[in-house]
């Protein structure tokens, strides 16, 4: 096996025993990405220099037997995170030249611990997307077959774990962006509670709903990875103050008794014939474990979508306020006033989908809809976590499909955007109501493309939705297939 | 019709946003369809249902107002596009 192919656990083993160094994982990782990236475009920047010199720290920090289980290990950023030093562009050309005076907390945690990172990744811009097509620097294609999308917003950080550029990677999800293309790239991704994980330094989309979380090889690398980023941050207001539990240890292969709900809401006739056999098969391992299954009702999943795009717009149009051409950031050659300035700039910097929500929640927000449209949404979004907790009265986790198909064409839904904005659908609830979930590689579609489960789990439950993956992982093959480039 | 022509430009006033004649159009069209979907809420009778602005409750996040090392006016302004003595500099703001 290649050094780029193997997981957090199978590399740190053969660090510790000094089998490989650091640097020679390193190197494997940045030549791989030269190798496929061309054709795959995970990446909107590789470190090469400064992941060499980090892994030679890293070797030395083993050598003198200071090792934790990411030192050495090579990484890659979605470039929503902020990284001193190093171009941060949120995929948009208003960032372009971009270079943050300070790190993220989630980096600080992995760098700390001696992770090595070796670039940033391409997603949708500003986060804003489920295809990673809006990105001003080209669409992320799918490992698995280069016509599709990775699915987005964190594309890139699916891609790289598909192709094997990274050995694991952070992003970010707001409505699905971590879910959604871990599935459609055939690996794990977790959406940690809301509050679970500080967001300091990862550039703001809509506020209420953002979340940092790990994407991975295996359930194992997660739960590794989320314990490194997890924990309170005063430098973040929203973050808990609660103790972070030892995922890794949480692990097992047994789930008898477990009680899994299933949504008869998210199990609609619409639902693509692959998704469907997908999420049957996975209904059989599960019972085969051991699990109990039980039908529950979420009412209100319908009327998520729109609670979502109405809040997450909003707060988009409040965040994306602060690129006026000033402080940072693209400015207008050409500008008549002050004002001008302002509104030229950001018509330069911004693409269509950001445009878009921009206007959408400054309307949604503006004298007179404020009622009717963003406060009739937050009363919605109340009735949809009362959904979820009155769920939870019953159920120790609930099972759904991640997407409602496989990943999708490139440029398939790219003039329609509320198309694009339904295929969140079974993603979205979750981080209004805040919760946590899980998408773990469940199957494999007619056309060879891979399909997620995704497990919800009640508030800060993260150590039961590990479980319940890793018990479903260790019975089925599905987590080792590996895209052909 | 949701929303008109007349009102998109109006919001990318607010918003400031310079929006050519063709994206106007394109917005339009797609705003009206997002807001018509949108209106579905509708359907729900919310009187009484407390509002939720973040999911999980957050009380004010106070510190103590002690003195600390910040990052310093050259790396706080080295990103900027303009700027001149310690100053961020724009474009004249009034004639």
């Amino acid at each position: 096996m290649e050094l780029y192919e193997l997981t957090i656990h199978e590399l740190h083993e053969k660090l510790k025993k000094r089998e490989v160094s650091s640097v020679e994982a390193t190197r494997a990782f940045l030549d791989r990405i030269e190798s496929v990236d061309p054709r795959v475009n995970a990446f909107i920047t590789v470190t090469a220099d400064e992941a060499l010199k980090a892994a030679e720290e890293a070797d030395r920090r083993i050598a003198a037997g200071e090792t934790t289980i990411l030192t050495g290990i090579p990484v890659a950023l979605k470039d929503i995170f902020l990284t001193q030093g190093v171009r941060t562009t949120c995929a948009s050309r208003i960032l372009d030249t971009f270079i943050p005076p300070y790190d993220a907390t989630s980096w600080v945690k992995l760098k700390e611990r001696g992770a090595v990172l070796v670039g940033k990744l391409n997603q949708d811009e500003f986060a804003m997307g489920s295809s990673c097509e809006s990105s001003a620097f080209g669409p992320t294609r799918n490992p698995w077959n280069l016509e599709c999308i990775p699915g987005g917003s964190s594309g890139g950080s699916a891609a790289a774990i598909a192709a094997r550029e990274a050995t694991a990677t952070l992003g970010t999800d707001t409505g699905g962006s971590i879910r959604q293309p871990a599935s459609h790239c055939g690996c794990v991704g977790l959406k940690p509670t809301y509050g679970r994980v500080s967001r300091y330094g990862v550039i703001a989309y809509a506020s209420s709903l953002d979340q940092v979380g790990p994407m991975t090889r295996d359930v194992a690398d997660c739960a590794i990875m989320l314990g490194a980023v997890a924990g309170y941050d005063p430098l973040d207001s929203t973050s808990i103050d609660r103790p972070v539990p030892d995922y890794t240890a949480s692990l097992g292969p047994e789930v008898t008794g477990l009680k899994i709900g299933l949504p008869k809401e998210y199990f609609i006739a619409g639902l693509d014939p692959d998704v469907k056999k997908t999420l049957d098969a996975a209904i059989d391992t599960y019972k085969r474990l051991g699990a109990e299954f039980v039908e529950i009702s979420l009412p209100h999943t319908d009327y998520a979508v729109a609670t979502y795009y109405l809040i997450a717009t909003a707060e988009a149009s409040s965040n994306l306020a602060r690129y006026d051409g000033v402080r940072f950031g693209h400015r207008a050659k050409e500008a008549a006033g002050l004002i001008d300035m302002f509104a030229r700039s950001r018509a330069e910097g911004f693409g269509a989908e950001v445009k878009r929500r921009i206007m959408l929640g400054t309307y949604a927000l503006s004298s007179g809809y404020y009622d009717a449209y963003y406060l009739k949404a937050q009363r919605v979004r109340t009735l949809i976590m009362h959904d979820f907790l009155q769920a939870f009265a019953t159920v120790d986790v609930i099972l759904t499909p991640v997407a409602p198909t496989p990943a999708f064409r490139i440029g398939e839904k790219v003039n329609d955007p509320l198309q694009m904005y339904l295929s969140d659908i079974f993603t979205i609830p979750v981080n209004l109501a805040g919760t946590c979930g899980i998408s773990v590689p469940a199957g494999m579609s007619g056309d060879g493309l891979p399909i997620g489960l995704q497990l919800v789990g009640r508030p800060f439950g993260e150590e039961a939705i590990l479980r319940a993956a890793y018990a479903f992982e260790q019975a089925t093959e599905w987590h080792k297939q590996k895209a052909q480039l | 019709m949701k929303i008109t022509r007349a009102e998109v430009e109006h919001v990318a006033r607010l918003a400031r946003l310079e929006l050519s004649a063709e994206e106007a159009e394109i917005f339009t069209g797609q705003m009206d369809a997002i807001l018509a979907y949108v209106d579905k809420l509708n359907e729900l009778d919310t009187t009484g249902i407390t509002p939720t602005s973040h999911a999980v409750p957050v009380e004010n996040a106070f510190r103590a107002d002690e003195e600390r090392p910040s990052i310093g006016t050259d790396n706080a302004m080295a990103n900027a596009p303009d700027r001149v003595d310690g100053f961020f500099r724009v474009p004249k703001v009034i004639e």
